[in-house]
C-alpha cells in the first residue's frame, strides 16, 4: 500500500478510535454527571453506578489505544499535542484517576462522609475529561498557537513544529463552546443510557433529565457544529452530516419522550459518530492546524510514521479491532438486564457481617 | 530545579509508584485463577472463599494500577516530545498493540469477572479470569519490548533527512533476546512479589489461629511459587547480567563501581565510602566471582569505568557517559538482596508449616512470624522498585542507548512552573491515594474470607425459579 493509502486508513482508524471513546466513555461520562441530580438517595445512587460498573474499564481503554494509535501512527501529532496541551491533559489525567479508583473503593466502607467524597470524585472525574475533550478538539481542529522552535532534531519534516501558546490561550470561545457541547450532549447521553439500562424510579428520572438536558444539548451543539464549518476543509460534505447529526439527536430526544431507549441510544450513538467524524472530515489533511500559519499545520503528511510501521499496525489493527468488538459486544448481552433499586444487595459489598461480603443472595 | 530535572523526578516518581501495582496486578491474577480453578475441580468451598478473599485485594490494588497507568500512556508526550518524535515510528507501535491486544483483554473481562458471577456459567466465569491474567503478560511483554529497544536498539535505521529512527524489522524489536530475557525477569519479580503477598497474608492468618483450614493452603502455594521465581529470577537474571556486560557494559561497571578493566574481577558484595571514585573500601570481596558472572571465566577481563568513558568519547564523542554510580551499585545490590530475603521467607514459612504443623498463636514463633511477614510484604515491592531505578538510571545519560540522551528528548517548551505544578499534583494524589489503598486493603486482610461462600448463583447451576429478572445482584458496587 501507498504511504497515502495508509495515512487515511490510520487517520480514519483514529477518528474510530475517537468516536469509540466518546460514544462509550461518553454514557460513563454521563452518568458521572447525573450522579449528584438523579441520585438522590444511596440506592439510587448504587443503582447508576451498577449500570457502568462491568464496563467502564474497558471503555475507557478506546482513549489509551487512541493515544498509543496516535504515537503509533502519527508521533508528530502525539508529541506536539500532548507537550503543547500539558496542563488540560493533566487535569483529564487526574480525573480520571479519581473516577477510576472511586468506581472501585466507593462501595469498600460503610461510611456516608466516604461515600460522599468519592460521589464526589466521580462527579469531578467526569464533568472534567467531558468538558475538556471537547475543548481539546476545538484546539485541534479551529487552530491553536504552533509554529517551529529550534529543537534537537533536524528540522525536516515537523519535528521542530511546537505549541507556543499558554494553557489560557486554548480556552478561546470556539473550543470552550465545544467544550460545552461534549459535556451536554455526553450528558444526555449518559441520561439516555441509564433509561436503557434500568427501571422503576431511576428509569423515570432519567428520561426527564435526558429530556430537559437534550433540549439545552441540542441548541449548544447546533451552534458549535455549524461554528465549526467555518474551519472545515469541505463545507459540502461537513454541512450535510452536522445536519443529519442534528436530526438524529433530535430524533434521540422523541425516542426518550416515547419511552424507547434503545431507539434513543442508538440516535444518540449516531449523533456522536456524524459530530466527530465531520470534524475529522474537515480537518482533513491536518491534524493540528496552526493558528499562526497554515504553514505551519500538523499534517498526516508530516506527522506521520513511514510506510512499514503503518503497515504493520494495519495488520495489527485489523485482526485485533473485530475481535475485540466482538468480546466488548458480547459483554453488553452478558449485562443486558436492566437495574433497579429492588436488585442491589442491601448491604454494600463493605458489609460487616461476612456473608454480606460474599454478596449472598437471600434465598 | 530545571524542567529537565523536573521531567525527569516526575517520570522517575509516576513510574515507580505505577510499577507497585503492576507485579501484584501480574502475579495476583495467576493467583486468583489458580484458587477459582481449584474451587471449580474440587468443589471444595475453602478454594472459593480464598478466591474471593485474594480477590477482592486484588481489584483494591488493580484499580490503583490501571489509573496510574493512564499516565504513563500520555506522559511520553507530554514531557519528552522530542523523544517521542525521535522513536514515535518504534516505539509508538509496541505500545498500541499493546492497548489493542492486552489492554482491551485485561479491563473487559476483569469486567465480566467481578460482575459475572451470577450472569455467567461457572467455567465460563473461570475462564474470565484466566483470559484476563494472560492479558497481563500480553501487556507486560510489549510494553517490555518497547523498553528494551531504549536500552538496546535494534530493526532500525536512522532518516537522514529528518533525524528521525525509522522501523526496518518489527520482528527485531519485538524478539530480540533484550526483551525476551526482561521478559522473563520480570515476569519472575511479578510471582515473587506476588507470591510474598499471599505468604504473608495467608502465614499471618495461620500464626494468629484465624481461619486456619483456608489459609493452609495459600501458604504453601505460595511459598513454592516464591521459590520456584527465585530460581528463575536467578537464571534469567544471570543470563540478563551476561548480555548486559555485551550491550550496556558502562550499567554494569557502574553496578560493580569498577573504575579499572580487571582481570579476574572478584565481586563487591559491600562497602563502605564514596563510591563515586575508585576509593570506596570494599568489605566483602569474592575473588573472581565478577569476571564469572559477566563472561562465565573467572580469569576473564571486565571492562571499568574509566576505561569506558575513554572508549565511548572516541565513538560518541566528548562528554560524561558515566551513570551515578552509587545509585548502579546499590540498587543492584538491594534488588538482589531483597529477593533473596523473600526465597528465604518463604522456606522458613513451608518449614514452619510443614505437615499440618500450628504453632500456638501467642507464641514467640508465631510473634516472630508475623513480624517478618509484615515486613516481607514490602520487600519484593522494593527489590522491583530498585531494579527498574538500576535498569533506567544506569543506562544514563542516554534515553536511548547511544542514539539520544535524555537531555535532548524533552519537551522543549514545557516550562518548569507547569511542570512543578504536575509533578506536585500527581504525587500528592498518589501519596493520599496509597494511604487509602493501604487502608482498604488491612481492612479486607483483617476481615478475612468470607464465611460460608458455597452458593454462587452460576446461570448453569441455579434453578430456573431463580432466573427472574429481579434477583438481587450478587455482586454490586
Amino acid at each position: 500500500m501507498t504511504t497515502e493509502t495508509l495515512v487515511l486508513i490510520w487517520f480514519g482508524l483514529i477518528a474510530v478510535l475517537w468516536i469509540g471513546y466518546f460514544i462509550l466513555d461518553g454514557f460513563d461520562q454521563g452518568v458521572g454527571i447525573l450522579l449528584p441530580f438523579i441520585g438522590r438517595d444511596e440506592l439510587r445512587r448504587r443503582v447508576m453506578i451498577n449500570t457502568v460498573g462491568p464496563v467502564w474499564d474497558g471503555n475507557e481503554v478506546w482513549l489509551l489505544v487512541a493515544g498509543g494509535a496516535t504515537f503509533a501512527a502519527f508521533p508528530l501529532w502525539y508529541a506536539t499535542m500532548f507537550s503543547g496541551y500539558y496542563l488540560a491533559l493533566f487535569l483529564i489525567l487526574i480525573a480520571l484517576i479519581l473516577r477510576g479508583v472511586a468506581f472501585e473503593y466507593r462501595g469498600k466502607r460503610d461510611c456516608d462522609s466516604w461515600r460522599k467524597r468519592w460521589d464526589a470524585a466521580i462527579f469531578v472525574g467526569s464533568v472534567v475529561p467531558a468538558t475538556l475533550f471537547g475543548v481539546a478538539f476545538g484546539n485541534v481542529v479551529g487552530g491553536s498557537a504552533i509554529e517551529p522552535i529550534a529543537t534537537t532534531l533536524p528540522a525536516a519534516g515537523g519535528n521542530d513544529l511546537n505549541f507556543t501558546g499558554s494553557f489560557f490561550s486554548l480556552l478561546n470561545p470556539f473550543s470552550l463552546t465545544l467544550g460545552l457541547m461534549t459535556m451536554l450532549v455526553f450528558t444526555t447521553h449518559g441520561a439516555i443510557f441509564l433509561a436503557l439500562k434500568t427501571k422503576g424510579e431511576v428509569r423515570e428520572a432519567a428520561r426527564s433529565a435526558g429530556l430537559r438536558v437534550g433540549v439545552v444539548a441540542a441548541v449548544v451543539a447546533v451552534i458549535a457544529l455549524l461554528w465549526a464549518q467555518l474551519y472545515s476543509g469541505r463545507v459540502m460534505v461537513t454541512l450535510p452530516m452536522v445536519l443529519v447529526a442534528a436530526v438524529a439527536f433530535l430524533g434521540a430526544l422523541f425516542a426518550t419522550w416515547r419511552g424507547r431507549d434503545g431507539w434513543a441510544f442508538l440516535l444518540t450513538s449516531g449523533t456522536i459518530t456524524l459530530a466527530v467524524a465531520s470534524l475529522f472530515v474537515g480537518l482533513w489533511p491536518n491534524v493540528m492546524v496552526s493558528s499562526i500559519d497554515s504553514a505551519y499545520n500538523l499534517t498526516v503528511y508530516n506527522a506521520s510514521s513511514q510506510a512499514y510501521t503503518l503497515t504493520v499496525m494495519t495488520w495489527v489493527a485489523v485482526v485485533m479491532t473485530p475481535i475485540v468488538l466482538i468480546y466488548q459486544g458480547w459483554t453488553y448481552w452478558v449485562f443486558r438486564k436492566r437495574i433497579s433499586t429492588s436488585m442491589i444487595p442491601a448491604a454494600s459489598q463493605s458489609g460487616r457481617s461476612d456473608d454480606r461480603f460474599a454478596g449472598l443472595p437471600k434465598g | 530545579m530545571e524542567a529537565l530535572d523536573l521531567a525527569r523526578w516526575q517520570f522517575g516518581i509516576t513510574t515507580v509508584y505505577h510499577f507497585l501495582f503492576v507485579p501484584l496486578t501480574i502475579g495476583g491474577a495467576f493467583f486468583v485463577a489458580g484458587f477459582q480453578t481449584a474451587w471449580v475441580r474440587t468443589g471444595n468451598p475453602r478454594y472459593l472463599q480464598l478466591t474471593q478473599f485474594f480477590g477482592k485485594l486484588f481489584l483494591i490494588n488493580f484499580a490503583m494500577g490501571v489509573v496510574t497507568g493512564i499516565v504513563q500512556e500520555f506522559q511520553f508526550g507530554m514531557n519528552w516530545s522530542v523523544y517521542s518524535r525521535f522513536v514515535g515510528d518504534i516505539f509508538g507501535a509496541p505500545l498500541a498493540m499493546e492497548g489493542l491486544l492486552a489492554f482491551f483483554l485485561e479491563s473487559t473481562f476483569l469486567g465480566l469477572w467481578i460482575f459475572g458471577w451470577d450472569r455467567l456459567p461457572k467455567k465460563v466465569h473461570l475462564a474470565t479470569i484466566w483470559v484476563a491474567a494472560f492479558g497481563t503478560l500480553i501487556s507486560a511483554y510489549f510494553i517490555l519490548a518497547a523498553n528494551a529497544w531504549m536500552q538496546h536498539p535494534v530493526g532500525y535505521e536512522i532518516d537522514s533527512e529528518t533525524g528521525r529512527a525509522v522501523l526496518t524489522s518489527i520482528n527485531d524489536v519485538l524478539f530480540q533476546n533484550t526483551a525476551v530475557l526482561a521478559f522473563f525477569h520480570t515476569i519472575f519479580a511479578c510471582f515473587m512479589t506476588a507470591g510474598a503477598a499471599v505468604a504473608a497474608i495467608a502465614g499471618y492468618k495461620l500464626m494468629k489461629g484465624r481461619q486456619v483450614e483456608v489459609f493452609r493452603p495459600a501458604v504453601k502455594a505460595s511459598s513454592v511459587v516464591i521459590l520456584i521465581s527465585a530460581i528463575g529470577l536467578s537464571i534469567s537474571g544471570d543470563i540478563f547480567s551476561k548480555i548486559m556486560v555485551e550491550q550496556q557494559p558502562m550499567k554494569m561497571a557502574a553496578a560493580e563501581a569498577l573504575y579499572e578493566t580487571t582481570a579476574g574481577a572478584p565481586f563487591s558484595v559491600l562497602s563502605v565510602g564514596d563510591l563515586s571514585g575508585d576509593d570506596a573500601t570494599r568489605l566483602i570481596e569474592i575473588p573472581g566471582l565478577l569476571s564469572w558472572l559477566s563472561t562465565g571465566d573467572s580469569a576473564a577481563e571486565v571492562e571499568g569505568i574509566n576505561n569506558l568513558q575513554a572508549e565511548y568519547e572516541v565513538l560518541y564523542g566528548p562528554g560524561d557517559y558515566v551513570p551515578y554510580v552509587p545509585v548502579a551499585y546499590w540498587s543492584f545490590r538491594l534488588m538482589i538482596g531483597l529477593g533473596l530475603v523473600a526465597a528465604l521467607f518463604a522456606l522458613w514459612s513451608l518449614w514452619v508449616f510443614r505437615r499440618s504443623r500450628q504453632p500456638e498463636p501467642h507464641s514467640i514463633l508465631s510473634k516472630v512470624y508475623v513480624a517478618f511477614a509484615t515486613v516481607l510484604v514490602i520487600f519484593p515491592l522494593l527489590g522491583n522498585s530498585f531494579g527498574w531505578i538500576f535498569t533506567e538510571m544506569g543506562r544514563q545519560p542516554w534515553i536511548v542507548f547511544g542514539l539520544q540522551q535524555t537531555a535532548d528528548a524533552v519537551s522543549p517548551l514545557v516550562s518548569a512552573t507547569e511542570i512543578w505544578i504536575s509533578l506536585v499534583g500527581f504525587t500528592l494524589i498518589y501519596l493520599v491515594l496509597a494511604i487509602i489503598e493501604v487502608k482498604l486493603l488491612l481492612t479486607f486482610i483483617r476481615r478475612g474470607a468470607p464465611e460460608d461462600a458455597a452458593a454462587v448463583p452460576y446461570t448453569d447451576e441455579v434453578e430456573d425459579s431463580r432466573k427472574s429478572d429481579d434477583n438481587e445482584l450478587y455482586f454490586a458496587y
